[in-house]
């Protein structure tokens, strides 16, 4: 495996905000991370890409290996090291992501200088062939132009070319999309994932789109409320789903046929950190919530194929209470 | 780029002449003249007369205010009435001392101005940040002339380090620079700290920190970057007042240069030589101005765009 996240838990000051969060990620697999907003599918980003401490974050518990390094325990330094060279993170808004008065090309070319240690002509060339391979038209003209002169998902394509430039084996893309028009986010998933599998890199893909799960995943996380709430491969999940959770969430996804308007969404408010439910978190919006779902915490349990769940009383599935 | 230039170079004409008009108002309302000062004692009202006329002083101000402007526009500043000598020659004289001591107290609050305000800033909340703002706040509200005495009382007639007065050589320019250049050192660092702050909180930063860079990398290059262009804008509107405040300064101090001058002509009534000194200090203002707009651009992408 190449990651394995065990039992992850991040505080912020006294808040825990996620909780006995687990999954692994081989190598070549892409993993859809998926959850309401604030769930807390950016801490995890974050604490993939040991950048929690930029936002007063921590690991409280639990570890978090990559490659058979612990990154938890990790000196700054050699995260440093890790991060842009064998972890690469995509941020979720492309329009804020760039320094806006530096031109486009040093800011790619860090990328590969630093970590790849090449020399300035080394590093423009390198940058000017993966630009050409994102197919951004004109790439030298691109280097030298500034970010507010271009559009929103070529500078997410600029994004995504610093994430390649320093041949990493783990992407982290949190949202890569959203701040972008429907066109052209459907395009620019399509080329992450490519390039994503020409390379047999790994990919973490943070969405709360269903849709682009199904068509770019392997495997899917499903977060709720700080808490892992299942996860499977892509096509188990949508088969049949276990947690009443994730059934919701697929039976959102807008399909053919379907009269507009007719789309439901999850009843209920989304849980504020603050002041979590007790017992299962999904309780009082859950359909199925029985006896001893307010009180008691339901634990991962591995009931079907290559996958867990967290419910007392999952779909197609024997309850644990 | 070129054409912004130009506009803002057009600009400054119509500038240029409201300015002057002012300045030779509020010159001409000053009760007294500049003849008081040429008469011999006894000298009776003929005499008066006849100087009068020949300063041209007998006409109505609409018709002076002409000959001045004409003149200047035509790159001659007059004749000191009181000196007796072009007016030129005495700016000459007196501006170089001025320039000198007003850049080198710019180029000292930019420099020290910076420094600890990106000490601050790095430091923020901690002590080296609280001392250099009690430290600035201190600063920014000592008056200069104030500041000017106790810097005399103490480096020059108790430590005997510098001399008291006068523009002999570098150590005289000491305690002058530091008199002006200590409010100015105080402004650049509270607005460096803030800028510095502020820029801190970016977005973009994120991005830096995920592709490895070293904070001290992120912190120099890219947040300092982004938080000068806010100092820029502030340093230039003070390049001319900064000039303003050497004024004051060379009074204290007892320094040649354009103060000196203009309060020696104001008490004369010397009218072309007060004008030509604050159109000259005017002027910085509005060449200060335009330095600060064009600096800015060149160091901000989105302001060229935006031109
Ligand atoms: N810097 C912070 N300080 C305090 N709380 C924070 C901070 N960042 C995030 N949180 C809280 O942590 C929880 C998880 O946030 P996170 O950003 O991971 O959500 P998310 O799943 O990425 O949501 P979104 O889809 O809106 O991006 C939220 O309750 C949020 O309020
Ligand atoms: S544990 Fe109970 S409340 Fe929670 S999802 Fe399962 S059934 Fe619903
Ligand atoms: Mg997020």
């Amino acid at each position: 495996m190449l990651l394995r996240v065990k039992n992850l838990s991040v505080s912020i000051g006294t808040l825990t905000l996620l909780e006995g969060v687990s999954f692994d990620l081989a190598k070549g697999e892409i993993m859809g991370l998926v959850g309401e907003s604030g769930s807390g599918k950016s801490l995890t980003a974050l604490a993939l890409t040991g950048l929690l401490p930029l936002i007063g974050g921590r690991v409280t518990a639990g570890s978090l290996e990559f490659d058979g390094t612990d990154m938890v325990t990790q000196p700054k330094r050699k995260l440093r090291a890790l991060r842009g060279r064998r972890i690469a993170f995509i941020t979720q808004n492309p329009m804020t992501a760039l320094d806006p008065v530096q031109r486009i090309g040093p800011q790619v070319d860090f990328v590969s200088r630093t970590h790849l240690g090449l020399d300035r002509k080394a590093a423009r060339a390198r940058t000017i062939a993966l630009l050409t391979q994102l197919r951004i038209p004109q790439a030298d003209a691109i280097c030298s132009s500034y970010p507010h002169q271009l559009s929103g998902g070529m500078k997410q394509r600029i994004v995504i070319a610093m994430a390649l430039a320093g041949d990493p084996d783990l992407i982290v893309a949190d949202e890569p999309t959203t701040a972008l028009d429907v066109t052209v986010q459907a395009q620019i998933i399509h080329l992450l994932t490519r390039l994503v599998r020409e390379r047999g890199l790994s990919l973490v893909l943070i969405t709360h789109d269903m849709g682009v799960v199904a068509q770019a995943c392997d495997k899917v996380a499903v977060l709720y409320a700080g808490r892992l709430a299942e996860q499977k491969p892509v096509h188990a999940l949508f088969a049949s789903p276990q947690h009443p959770y994730s059934a919701a969430l697929i039976d959102c996804i807008p399909r053919e046929g379907m009269a507009p308007g007719s789309l439901t969404g999850i009843p209920g408010n989304v849980a504020s950190a603050t002041a979590y439910p007790s017992g299962c978190r999904f309780h009082p919006r859950c359909p199925r919530a029985g006896a001893g779902c307010d009180t008691k915490v339901p634990v991962q349990r591995g009931l079907s194929d290559a996958g867990t769940v967290a419910c007392h009383y999952p779909l197609n599935g024997a309850p644990d209470v | 780029m070129l054409g912004y230039f130009i506009r803002r170079v057009l600009v400054l004409i119509p500038v240029f002449l409201a300015v002057s008009a002012v300045i030779f108002s509020i010159i001409h309302l000053i009760p007294g003249d500049p003849i008081d000062n040429l008469l011999k004692i006894g000298a009776g009202p003929e005499q008066r007369e006849i100087m009068t006329a020949r300063y041209g002083l007998d006409k109505p101000l609409v018709v002076q205010y002409w000959i001045w402007l004409s003149g200047v526009l035509q790159g001659d500043l007059g004749t000191a009435i009181v000196a007796r000598r072009p007016v030129a020659d005495l700016i000459a004289q007196a501006l170089p001392h001025s320039l000198a001591l007003g850049l080198c107290a710019l180029a000292f609050s930019t420099f020290f101005g910076i420094v600890l305000g990106t000490i601050a800033a790095l430091t923020r909340d901690r002590w080296p940040d609280q001392l250099i703002m009690t430290v600035v706040l201190l600063g920014s509200t000592v008056p200069g002339f104030w500041l000017g005495l106790l810097l005399i009382l103490v480096f020059s007639v108790w430590l005997g380090m510098f001399p008291v007065s006068g523009a002999r050589d570098w150590s005289a320019m000491v305690l002058p620079v530091l008199t002006v250049g200590l409010g100015g050192t105080a402004l650049v660092a509270r607005v460096t700290r803030v800028a510095m702050v502020e820029a801190g909180q970016r977005d973009f930063l994120m991005l830096l920190h995920a592709k490895g860079m070293r904070p001290a990398r992120i912190q120099l290059r890219h947040v300092l970057r982004h938080a000068l262009i806010p100092v820029v804008t502030i340093l230039s509107l003070r390049i001319g007042w900064i000039l303003g405040g050497a004024v004051t300064v060379e009074v204290v101090f007892a320094r040649p240069g354009l103060g000196t001058l203009l309060i020696k002509s104001l008490n004369q009534h010397d009218y072309p030589v007060v004008q030509a000194c604050l159109l000259i200090l005017a002027m910085a203002v509005m060449l200060g101005t335009l330095a600060g707009d064009l600096i800015q651009a060149a160091m901000d992408p989105r302001v060229r765009a935006a031109l």
